[in-house]
């Protein structure tokens, strides 16, 4: 549960700051159409979308927490046996921070407005984002053909699980990708429309590749070793 | 304070977002069914949260009657008993309370209070409309499923949720762990607009601190219902895992039958974790926007400023904190360490000074007012008293000491009827008798409403008040015959036929209320823009009802807070938000 505690603090410091410079100290019966209250902004507002991707992470967010939160409580159980990693799922994690490189550059091109660039950048990027799917599909048949089942132990239970949860995230980010290429083909759409649709796929793609790498750490155990050296700086 | 030089315009902030681009319907069927219009998406999931609603009502009955009668009707053995008791649960809570606060109230007023036009995203809005009613649907469908839907009890506790023994394990079950998945996606779809819009689509001069309450309230339990609901999804994923691939999330080694099922080392605490992690938080994701509503309805038919804003909103923000770290008290019976029992007692205790302070604003809102007893001020009154009432209640059961004993007896079904059941009711009927002339442009019969509203109140409270004392007699809840048992005097049986017989008739008699609500439709009075002579956003719409984009060529600029009532030496008795202050007036 300290996942969540975790989780919970990072999210209310930021909605504490936003309440804070939104002025929840006002008092708003003294401040009738006043003008001076409005200092004017130096910043455009970040555009909707951006917004709502922002909370749809926090939930995302949310979500993983819970299940790293049930790995933890159920793992101090006697009957948990970790199953033996398969070797491919190190190359996965490669494929995945090679995809997440690749989207930032897509994303440093449209801002540029290089539209030959920006496609083949995405187009890469969405390449290895499959080829990662395929490859955690290949690590599942291997974990199969090495007779570990689902039902087998709790901790095969939770890889399926947390793996399965993250695919299917990455798949719908997929869906989300394939949209952007198609605007990119569309020749009527302006620049500025493109960068802010390429910037929510590699903000999303980040905070997925964060994710895995916290869920690679933690499955195969090195998430331990990590827990010890911070508690050793604490203490 | 700043005197006001040149156009009044230039009083209010620029505008934080462009114009959107609305989606216009062409056909009956995009302008009505498939509609993208937030107004009409929330009629939509009001309807269906009141359909449903009513199945859970009849539901409810068969409930009674077993406890009142036991036996008399064949019907209804303990199968059927503890379906009944799931779904009316499940129902209510989730698919009645939080669709019709968050998805009916928030979508439609959400726009038309802070200016906007529209929801940000109304295409995700409308998709999460047909995933609701498609969640609702299979649930429903789930009587009609062989073995009929789950017995497990609302809150669906492993392992006996998915034996074979209880009611629905073939489909029910799965139908049930299913339908609420749907649910929660539905749900941040909607979620992400209400959060969103408030967010980024207020208009000009509609700055955080000039929201009515009522926005405060949904938005708040917006926020709070997405970060909750991922403990139930994360929930009912596993246990549907359990359920259909014998994985061992929840289920520990067990002999059903005599027989050894393939379950091993699986851990039950563990659901309940997750499951009152969104539990709890629930409660309040139904109370915010009672509150919210409730500070509304008592500010404009007392024609007085409500009391306190500022430490309104930041109770709100400091409940929905709160409400985030107390889900243990629901688990004081599961044998937990007590340190960790003492440690909820006191944030679930420590809830009760914000929400006393809301109490006593509202009541201090009320003091000397010039209040006008209608039907939305009857029930906001209503729920004033009810919510204390259930509120105490909570604070006995808050202490672990306390709560043990009563924890398995009707004191608890008392409770938390009169605290989530009864007070959010009182609010949704109080919303509807005040919104309605701005939703059809015509008012609800007056006489109607009143003998609605007094049949109402005093029977709930001759139904739950009753059960309050069979719950200290030691009467056990969800049992489905009591049987014989010495500890229960038989005047106790008495009184649940009285319970009963109450809730039957109070139950029919919400015919008075849908009798009224369509007979207007046709041949109440015409309203006109603002019949209850308001401030907030909503009643200044240039079109009763308001038109498609709610706002007609211009957004409104907002020049003060919602809740100008009574203020001296103005001409009316209330200033609507979007009225451009008087040159000279301000000057201090």
């Amino acid at each position: 549960m300290s996942v969540m505690g975790l989780l919970f603090v990072v999210i209310a410091s930021i909605a504490a700051t936003w309440l804070w410079r939104q002025g929840v100290l006002q008092a708003p019966w003294l401040q009738e159409g006043e003008v001076a209250a409005y200092s004017g902004r130096a910043v455009a507002p970040p555009p909707a979308a951006k917004v709502g991707l922002g909370v749809f992470l926090a939930v995302a967010a949310c979500v993983f927490s819970l299940m790293t939160a049930a790995y933890f409580m159920r793992q101090s159980s006697p009957d948990w046996r970790t199953p033996p990693m398969p070797g491919v799922l190190l190359l996965n994690t490669l494929t995945l921070i090679a995809s997440s490189v690749t989207i930032q550059m897509a994303h440093f091109a449209a801002m540029q407005g290089a539209r030959e660039r920006l496609e083949a950048w995405l187009v890469a990027s969405a390449a290895l984002s499959l080829l990662f799917v395929m490859g955690q599909l290949w690590a599942w048949r291997e974990l199969i053909a090495a007779g570990v089942y689902a039902a087998g132990n709790p901790a095969n239970a939770f890889f399926y699980l947390l793996t399965g949860a993250h695919g299917l995230h990455l798949i719908g980010g997929l869906v989300a990708m394939a949209g952007a290429i198609g605007k990119v083909r569309d020749q009527q759409r302006t620049p500025e429309s493109l960068a802010s649709s390429v910037e929510l796929c590699a903000i999303y793609w980040h905070f997925l590749l964060f994710v895995w790498l916290l869920l690679f750490l933690m499955l195969t155990g090195r998430a331990d070793a990590l827990g010890a050296i911070c508690r050793r700086i604490l203490s | 304070m700043t005197d006001l030089t040149g156009r009044t315009e230039d009083a209010a902030p620029p505008a934080e977002v462009p114009e959107m681009e609305l989606f216009h319907a062409h056909s009956f069927l995009t302008k009505y069914v498939f509609c993208q219009d937030a107004k009409v998406i929330a009629i939509q999931y009001a309807g269906t949260a009141i359909a449903i609603g009513l199945v859970a009502l009849v539901l409810s009955w068969v409930i009674r009657i077993q406890l009142a009668f036991p036996g008399a009707v064949a019907l209804i053995d303990a199968k059927v008993y503890y379906q009944a008791v799931t779904m009316h649960g499940m129902i209510m809570v989730v698919y009645m309370l939080t669709a019709i606060f968050l998805g009916g109230f928030g979508n439609y007023l959400i726009p038309l209070m802070v200016g906007a036009r529209d929801m940000v995203f109304p295409f995700v809005n409308m998709l999460s409309y047909w995933v609701y009613l498609l969640a609702t649907l299979v649930l429903a469908a789930s009587y009609f499923a062989p073995g009929g839907p789950s017995g497990a009890g609302w809150t669906l506790y492993p392992p006996q949720s998915i034996l074979t023994g209880t009611p629905g394990y073939d489909y029910g079950i799965v139908m049930m762990l299913a339908s609420l998945i749907l649910f929660i996606v539905g749900f941040t779809m909607g979620g992400l607009n209400y959060v969103v819009t408030v967010l980024q689509a207020r208009t000009r001069g509609m700055t955080l601190m000039r929201m009515p309450l009522t926005v405060w309230g949904i938005f708040a339990a917006a926020v709070m219902a997405l970060l909750a609901f991922p403990g139930l999804f994360v929930a009912c994923v596993m246990l549907l895992l359990d359920r259909t691939l014998g994985t061992s999330f929840f289920m520990p080694a067990i002999v059903e039958f005599g027989e050894h099922k393939a379950y091993v080392g699986g851990s039950p605490i563990l659901f309940q974790h997750l499951f009152w992690f969104f539990g709890h938080p629930e409660v309040y994701i139904v109370a915010l926007p009672a509150f919210g509503i409730v500070s509304d309805l008592i500010s404009v038919h007392a024609r007085k400023n409500i009391f306190g804003y500022r430490m309104m909103v930041w109770a709100i923000i400091a409940i929905g904190v709160l409400s985030m770290v107390v889900w243990g008290h629901h688990m004081y019976v599961s044998g937990m360490d007590p340190l960790f029992g003492f440690f909820f007692a006191v944030t679930t205790l420590a809830i009760a000074v914000p929400t006393a302070l809301k109490v006593y604003n509202w009541v201090i809102t009320l003091w000397r007012a010039d209040i006008s007893f209608t039907t939305p001020m009857l029930f906001a009154l209503g729920f004033l008293v009810t919510f204390v009432n259930g509120g105490l209640t909570g604070l006995y059961l808050g202490n672990v000491i306390v709560d043990v004993p009563l924890s398995a007896t009707l004191f608890v079904v008392a409770h938390f009827h009169m605290v989530m059941g009864i007070a959010p009711v009182l609010v949704i009927f109080g919303a509807i008798y005040h919104w309605y002339p701005k939703i059809t442009g015509r008012m609800m019969d007056e006489t109607l409403g009143k003998v609605h509203f007094w049949i109402t109140f005093l029977g709930a409270y001759a139904i739950f008040f009753p059960m309050h004392y069979l719950g200290v007699l030691g009467v056990p809840r969800r049992f489905y015959e009591l049987g014989e048992t010495a500890f229960v005097p038989d005047s106790a049986h008495l009184l649940n036929v009285s319970i009963t017989v109450l809730a039957l008739v109070v139950g029919f008699a919400q015919a008075i209320f849908f009798y009224n609500l369509f007979t207007s439709l046709k041949r109440g009075k015409p309203a006109g823009g603002n019949p209850w002579r308001a401030a907030s956003l909503e009643w200044q719409t240039p079109e009763t009802p308001p038109g498609h984009g709610n706002w007609g060529d211009e957004p409104p600029i907002v020049y003060r807070w919602a809740y100008a009532y009574s203020v001296p030496g103005a001409p009316e008795d209330y200033i609507p938000q979007n009225e451009p202050p008087i040159r000279g007036e301000l000057s201090s």
